[in-house]
């Protein structure tokens, strides 16, 4: 699992407008992985994945794949790649099956309608294999940019918002379909704007911001590292604001009155709970339930993005 | 080398071509068989010989230039232009394709393309005037050579092309123009100076002098001055387009 399938060393891009899009990304990416990227809107996560995909000219840096550079052996490197780019950009007037078949060519692979087949059907698309893309839905010519992908039997698998404006049965599809893809061994880098897809998906979460990867981790630890837990506190009787006695904590009153919530550091020494309980027995507050959880990658990325807005 | 990319996209093209068959086949015949009917069949005997050819048949292989070079310019740059403009050009970008592959599938489709249509024409011409041709074997070589300049030209102008109009400009108000003046019609000798002259620049006047050759085994101008503007005609697109790749102009961010 720790053997990098693509190392990407001091990846800059600096476009002709002068926008420094990369400002010198690191990121190793494990084979057999699913990495998600995070990251607000013209954080770089489609001009990174775009230079991988050589769609893209590098200012600098290199990405190796196995070890190789990606220039120097774009055959290599580009016949184990597939790419399923954010926009939905298509041939109208083609066939779901001909525009699929036409992408494993164009990737140097021989006709194999066998193949072709069993891709369409995975994404059920085999109904539809005569219609012409003009003639489908938004989420159908998704999957049909994901069958295009998939035609060449690639063994790296770019995700460039793969879920944005699309229903939520699709996006349950698309997780299954990407949870069988790692399965049978396939790298799955995705960039994505929905945390929920990342906290559901990835093995290793990276946050993008300003073209600087910010955060890289394993999912879990990246949530244990950075993240905070909320003790929640139902009380007997709701309260109108916070008692007084209470002002060191910081608390915040929530479902009209009913709920303390405390946000503490669950790596800190002293978290203050033990404090805060004797507090309230003190006051005579009755509660009748606690609950504590982790935040969410949610939490961890507004308040990666309001540092960033701070500095 | 990537066959099977190569002939993907040839085929992609070619099949492009032939769901808009009566655009880019009939239409171009039907129109050149108009000048045929109407130079030819109908006032062309009333017209006197030109450099010692009925006027008919000479006005022909100019004539069939006139469409390919038209027709090479609109095709090649639309197959480039076109996935530019709608996006899909990300796919092409990525595939394990070399620059010379891209654009051999891509010039080789429109060059096919614009053979075929020379093919069809002269046979229509056929129905309406006298034609010979004296040098079979060059008059395709020649035909092949000029369809694949002008589709370099043409893969290079989609490249550049920001629109449709740009897209167009070249084709209808540069090459119609220079085609029509480069003695399609007329022998330049049959002209006075200073016009003699001034269509004497004309580069497109040697690449219809040295067709017309081909068929009739005369020309205006001397041979190896058309084989060297044929050649100009295909090393400065490629050229261009070689530049294209190596810096990414209009292709690549």
């Amino acid at each position: 699992m720790s053997e990098a399938v693509i190392r990407i060393e001091q990846l800059r891009k600096a476009y002709a407008n002068g926008v420094e899009a990369l400002k010198g990304v690191d990121l190793d990416i494990r084979r057999g992985e699913i990495l998600a990227l995070l990251g607000p809107n013209g954080a770089g996560k489609t001009t990174l994945i775009n230079i991988v995909c050589g769609i893209v000219t590098a200012t600098g840096g290199q990405v190796l794949v196995d070890g190789k550079n990606w220039l120097e052996h774009f055959r290599d490197a580009r016949t184990r790649i597939g790419l399923v780019p954010q926009e939905l950009t298509t041939d109208a007037f083609e066939s779901v099956w001909s525009t699929v078949s036409f992408s494993r060519g164009l990737f140097g692979k021989p006709r194999n309608d066998q193949k072709i087949e069993e891709i369409l059907k995975r994404l059920t698309l085999w109904d539809k294999r005569k219609s012409e893309m003009r003639e489908l839905s938004g989420g159908m010519k998704r999957r049909v940019m994901i069958a295009k992908a998939l035609s060449h039997e690639p063994d790296i698998l770019f995700l460039d918002e793969p879920t944005a404006g699309v229903d939520v049965e699709l996006r349950r599809d698309m997780w299954d379909l990407v949870r069988k893809l790692r399965a049978d061994g396939t790298t799955i880098i995705l960039t994505t704007h929905y945390i929920e897809e990342a906290e559901e998906m990835a093995d290793r979460v990276g946050v993008i911001r300003k073209g600087e990867l910010v955060a890289l981790g394993d999912k879990k630890a990246l949530m244990a590292q950075m993240g905070q837990r909320t003790l929640k506190v139902t009380l007997d009787e709701p309260v109108g604001e916070v008692p007084t006695g209470l002002s060191e904590w910081n608390l915040e009153l929530d479902e009209e009155g009913h709920t303390l919530c405390y946000r503490f550091d669950s790596h800190a020494e002293h978290n203050g709970i033990p404090q805060l309980m004797r507090k309230l027995d003190e006051l005579q507050i009755g509660y009748r339930d606690l609950a504590t959880h982790q935040s969410s990658l949610e939490d961890i990325f507004v308040s990666l993005v309001h540092e960033e807005r701070a500095a | 080398m990537n066959v099977h990319g190569v002939k993907a996209i040839y085929r992609f093209e070619m099949a492009r071509w032939g769901r808009t068959l009566w655009q880019s086949l009939v239409t171009p015949v039907i129109t050149t068989s108009l000048y045929f009917l109407v130079f030819g069949s109908a006032i062309g005997s009333r017209m006197s010989d030109m450099a010692g050819i009925p006027f008919g048949s000479f006005i022909v292989p100019g004539l069939i230039l006139l469409s390919v070079l038209t027709q090479a310019l609109m095709n090649a740059s639309f197959g480039i232009f076109f996935p530019k403009f709608t996006g899909t050009i990300y796919e092409i970008l990525s595939a394990p394709l070399s620059p010379i592959e891209t654009v051999t599938a891509y010039v080789g489709a429109a060059a096919s393309k614009a053979v075929i249509l020379a093919l069809v024409t002269l046979a229509t011409a056929t129905l309406f005037v006298d034609v010979w041709v004296a040098h079979p074997l060059l008059m395709l070589l020649f035909l092949i050579a000029i369809s694949v300049g002008f589709c370099l030209l043409g893969f290079a102008i989609g490249i550049w092309a920001r629109n449709f109009e740009q897209l167009q400009v070249i084709p209808l108000l540069v090459v119609t123009p220079l085609t029509f003046l480069g003695g399609v019609f007329y022998s330049v000798n049959a002209i006075g100076e200073p016009w003699r002259t001034v269509t004497l620049l004309n580069p497109i006047l040697y690449l219809v002098a040295g067709y017309r050759w081909t068929f009739f085994g005369v020309s205006d101008v001397p041979l190896w001055a058309s084989v060297a503007v044929m050649a100009a005609a295909i090393l400065l697109p490629l050229a261009a387009i070689v530049w294209v790749f190596r810096t990414g102009y209009r292709l690549k961010s």
